[in-house]
């Protein structure tokens, strides 16, 4: 075949990276090395002797771990060839991990979080020392109370969960310092807020009520009402729900929770969408939180970490965990620990500084105009997406019909699976063999076959456009050609994977040396 | 439209994009999206922010300003440990966990996602190696949680309240500890002798209300538990489970605690692979034996193998994933959420590199200049070791004179010269980072301090 090159196919035709890659431990080859730590100096072994030999009894290890012995570039190697079998946001139209706001993650802030003068900068140095980082984790906390209305925000929490954990620990603590405690003893969530909200809370200790939706697809305030009584702690919500559903009656919510004496708990994991339009100190809210790693353009780490904020009003301030970093008015900044109300600590001294330094710079990069471009770009592209999948025979957003959403919807593909008998997870599946990837939703699946897609302000028309032609692409392989979506995955760096063995305790491997010891060396 | 400009990060503020999208919609603005948002909750005024830096060199050159105030103690001068420690992190695990592949996924599926599944799947491999223990979680996160969890865990499988601290643990940790536990547990100290648990005294407080016993080994002293097989003995004869939180950095060298009877061995990753970051990069493990009373409990996720429709393939997927928040709300296990994966990413990539050799080495390293440290100060007149255990990479020293002094002295010689404890005690933390050169340095420079606060 001579010039020119024909023109491309509809489709992407996607092929994810299958290096067949080993388990690690089966590349171990005896006697290499991957790094050599620093020596004992002869000067230090003739004071101390052999410190191993003179350990008490049975303290010394006798037989070494057996990790796999490697030589640095075959470490190096095996590492780099898994990455390329992961489909990071970088690399992915990352539209359908909905409620998880994957949003771009600027290059630049992660070489400002990998900072020299942050990388060495151990925590219990003089704050003198530490001006800089204090600096920004205090302007990233002025900035946070300006965008969610907030008195004070606290920055000391790993993720979104752990967040939500801080908000039940602070309400307990308001209640127990009001003489409370013992009457309050539940809390009031939706079944479209994040299970945390629910989990959370149980882990603290409360009894959990969940509100399902009325028939509009709105938390059903009737519902609410008759669940609100003297024993309640607090409501613990999300708005807009992950449905991508707004709540327009939230502030009557907030006020019929404080009408009971009950607090209001906001879960802002869903904020990409508003930031800049409403706050959640303006519809009452008492506390709140929300995710660096979702909203605020910090990477997700395959899992973390990310960085939570917790933002209170006032009356919460003195609970927030210790400590926190303040300003004097000689303008030097210095940690705070001397707050007798505050829960205590919740994690390692003061948050996950490399997210927290991200979050910094991507909000300074943005500004005030910039952050409400961000909430209206996500808004109108998960509108125009919307249009695009509901015009995919068999797709449906259930709820709100005919109603715009907010950052996110979910959708459910209920129709397609009455006409063929294939679910939402074996479409999901399909889609990755195109290089896109999509998630159902929380359990229990309240939507029947759902799917959440949330494009955020990251993603361009054109990218929207090939997602949406993906989705419609299997959909009506799921009629014409249902085999193929049965037996998806066939792009994948490996095929259809058996579950089963997963939840049997006789079965699962948890570990390779778990693997071995059930099952020998291997097949 | 409200944005002056095309922002880089969002693409679709161009003006062309968004007037053809709003088409496509049917919509005469973006305010047509908002209407659920009542007019009383919206935000009628721009956010008070300070300017956009939309322009990356503004950016840098803010930012970088910014931290270039910041002053870190170089590593061999600093003997800070209490909870973050200086470790070396060797390139080849900053260049993977910086990988976008790893660094920009998230929770994709066991397919797209093979490689996060297959990294974590080997972390946990690894680290079960390291610690002789069967079932290692993805990771939560950070060493609180851990800690925070195996005890709940304890509570929940024995249906009791008590929760013996048998040693010194880190002050913070106890705090999150018992924030985390108290609408269930009750945390009872047993004050500790020498430096480690108090076997005796732990003996007498056991009792069929104990949930579990809680050893911390190194202590937040750093000193080693010696006792911990007879402690464990004394525990499982009143039905309790044995917690040991710990630092995975010294079994190179130690005697796991699953094999003199631990029953929950938790800690922090952070020594294993990651930068100080001014305390911001911790990891927490949970690592429990293949029983499913134990494994059941667990809220974190847990990855296992799986065979799929090609042989010799390796599968992935969760193991026993109704017992979490994910599957079943607050019916789950405590809550499973973002945690710290990529840390764990980073602590196996650090484990695979070392290998046994390594880890051993390691390990009598930091021993070996830890004793030596020890010993030098201890010998400085007026100075004594704060008591006679086994002590790993950190020990404390009672001074002749505040310890705080000391330390504001010899900050202006470049050195962070320990934590203090209180009016007499320092604590030092000597890691493979700071070598005998180091040391000798640190003891001349407190040595000088000493004569000099003496006169």
């Amino acid at each position: 075949m001579s010039l020119p090159v024909a023109a491309k196919p509809a489709l992407r035709r996607f092929h994810q990276a299958r290096w067949d890659e080993p388990v690690i431990f089966e590349l171990t080859a005896a006697g290499e090395r991957g790094v050599v730590p620093s020596q004992v100096e002869p000067g230090v072994r003739d004071s101390v002797g052999d410190v191993l030999a003179g350990l008490p009894d049975g303290l010394r290890r006798t037989a070494p771990p057996a990790l796999p012995e490697l030589g640095q570039l075959r470490v190096l190697k095996h590492y780099l060839r898994l990455s390329q079998e992961n489909l990071g946001a970088d690399l992915n139209v990352d539209v359908g991990q909905g409620t998880c706001t994957m949003k771009y993650s600027p290059k630049v802030n992660d070489r400002l979080a990998a900072h020299a003068s942050l990388l060495d900068l151990h925590p219990l140095q003089d704050p003198a020392d530490a001006q800089g980082i204090l600096e920004i984790i205090w302007r990233t906390q002025r900035m946070l109370a300006e965008i969610s209305g907030m008195d004070e925000v606290g920055l000391h929490t790993q993720g979104g969960s752990a967040a939500i954990w801080t908000n039940i620990a602070m309400i307990r603590a308001w209640f127990e310092a009001r003489g409370e405690a013992e009457q309050r003893t539940e809390v009031i969530t939706t079944i479209f807020s994040h299970p945390s909200n629910a989990a959370t809370a149980k882990a603290a200790g409360y009894d959990v009520i969940t509100i399902y939706p009325d028939a509009d697809g709105y938390p059903d305030i009737e519902a609410f009402r008759r669940a609100l009584s003297p024993r309640t702690a607090a409501i613990m919500v999300t708005n807009p729900e992950d449905t991508g559903i707004y709540n327009p009656r939230i502030a009557e919510w907030v006020e019929l929770a404080h009408s009971v004496g009950a607090l209001a708990s906001y879960d802002q994991a869903n904020a990409n969408g508003i930031l800049g339009i409403t706050r959640a100190r303006d519809a009452g809210f008492d506390v709140c939180h929300f995710n660096l790693h979702k909203t605020f353009g910090t990477p997700h780490g395959s899992g973390g970490p990310g960085a939570g904020a917790n933002g209170v009003a006032a009356h919460l301030a003195p609970f927030l965990p210790r400590p926190l970093v303040v300003r004097d008015e000689d303008g030097t900044f210095r940690l705070d620990d001397d707050r007798p109300l505050s829960i205590g600590k919740v994690a390692p001294f003061y948050g996950v500084v490399p997210n927290i330094v991200r979050a910094y710079a991507w909000i300074r990069a943005l500004g005030a105009e910039g952050l409400r471009a961000v909430a209206e770009t996500a808004v109108l592209n998960n509108n125009y997406l919307m249009a695009r999948v509901l015009a995919i025979p068999g797709a449906s957003a259930p709820y709100a019909t005919g109603r715009r959403r907010i950052e996110q919807v979910r959708y459910s593909w209920q129709d397609l699976f009455t006409d063929t008998g294939i679910t939402s997870e074996e479409l999901g599946v399909r889609a990755s063999d195109y290089g896109m990837h999509y998630w159902t939703s929380h359990h229990p699946y309240v939507v029947p076959q759902p799917f959440t897609l949330e494009p955020t302000e990251s993603y361009s028309m054109a990218e929207l456009d090939e997602y949406a032609d993906v989705l419609a692409q299997v959909a009506r392989e799921a009629r014409e050609t249902p085999d193929v979506v049965r037996t998806a995955p066939h792009n994948q760096t490996v095929h259809h994977t058996h579950h089963d063995d997963l939840d049997d305790p006789a079965r699962w491997a948890t570990s390779w040396r778990a693997y071995q010891r059930k099952y020998g060396s291997g097949t | 439209m409200s944005a002056p400009y095309v922002h880089p990060y969002v693409p679709n503020t161009a003006p062309e994009a968004r007037a053809a999208m709003l088409a496509a919609v049917g919509a005469a603005s973006v305010e047509d999206f908002y209407v659920d948002i009542p007019d009383a909750l919206r935000l009628h005024r721009p956010l008070d922010l300070p300017p956009a830096l939309v322009a990356e060199q503004d950016l840098v050159r803010h930012v970088s300003g910014l931290l270039d105030r910041n002053r870190p103690v170089a590593p061999g001068r600093s003997f800070l440990g209490s909870g973050t420690y200086h470790h070396h992190v060797p390139a080849v695990v900053d260049e993977v966990i910086g990988r976008s592949e790893f660094l920009t996924a998230y929770a994709g599926e066991p397919y797209e996602d093979h490689g996060r599944f297959q990294a974590l799947f080997e972390y946990e491999s690894l680290m079960a190696e390291l610690l002789a223990m069967d079932v290692v979680t993805v990771p939560t996160y950070d060493s609180f949680q851990a800690a925070s969890t195996a005890l709940a865990m304890a509570g929940r499988i024995t249906g009791r309240r008590t929760v013996l601290v048998v040693s010194d643990v880190l002050a913070d940790r106890r705090s999150r500890v018992h924030d985390f536990v108290r609408s269930h547990l009750d945390l009872v100290d047993v004050p500790t002798r020498d430096g480690v648990a108090d076997l005796t005294a732990v003996q007498a407080a056991l009792d069929g209300g104990v949930a579990a016993i809680w050893v911390e080994t190194p202590s937040r002293t750093g000193a080693v538990e010696t006792a911990l097989a007879a402690l464990a003995e004394a525990a499982h004869a009143v039905g309790a489970v044995v917690v040991v939180s710990t630092d995975p950095i010294c079994y190179g060298v130690l005697t796991p605690p699953s094999e003199q009877g631990a029953d929950i061995v938790c800690g922090d990753l952070q020594s294993l692979g990651l930068h100080a970051h001014y305390g911001g990069a911790h990891g927490g493990f949970l690592a429990v034996h293949d029983d499913p009373r134990f494994v059941m409990e667990l809220p974190s996720r847990l990855f296992g193998l799986a065979t799929t429709d090609v042989p010799g393939e390796y599968g992935f997927g969760d193991v026993a994933y109704e017992r979490t928040s994910f599957a079943v709300r607050e019916e789950g296990k405590e809550w499973v959420g973002t945690a710290a994966a990529l840390w764990g990413i980073a602590a196996g990539v650090y484990l695979a590199l070392h290998g046994p050799r390594g880890m051993a080495e390691l390990g009598e390293t930091i021993l070996a200049r830890t004793r030596y440290a020890q010993q030098r100060l201890a010998a400085l007149p007026g100075v004594v070791a704060g008591d006679d255990a086994v002590h790993f990479r950190e020990f404390t020293v009672a001074l002749p004179v505040d310890p705080a002094d000391v330390v504001r002295r010899l900050a202006t010689q470049g050195f962070a010269a320990g934590v203090p404890l209180d009016d007499h005690r320092l604590l030092v933390c000597v890691t493979e980072v700071n070598t005998a050169d180091d040391i000798d340095a640190l003891v001349a420079a407190v040595a000088d301090a000493l004569t000099e606060e003496h006169r």
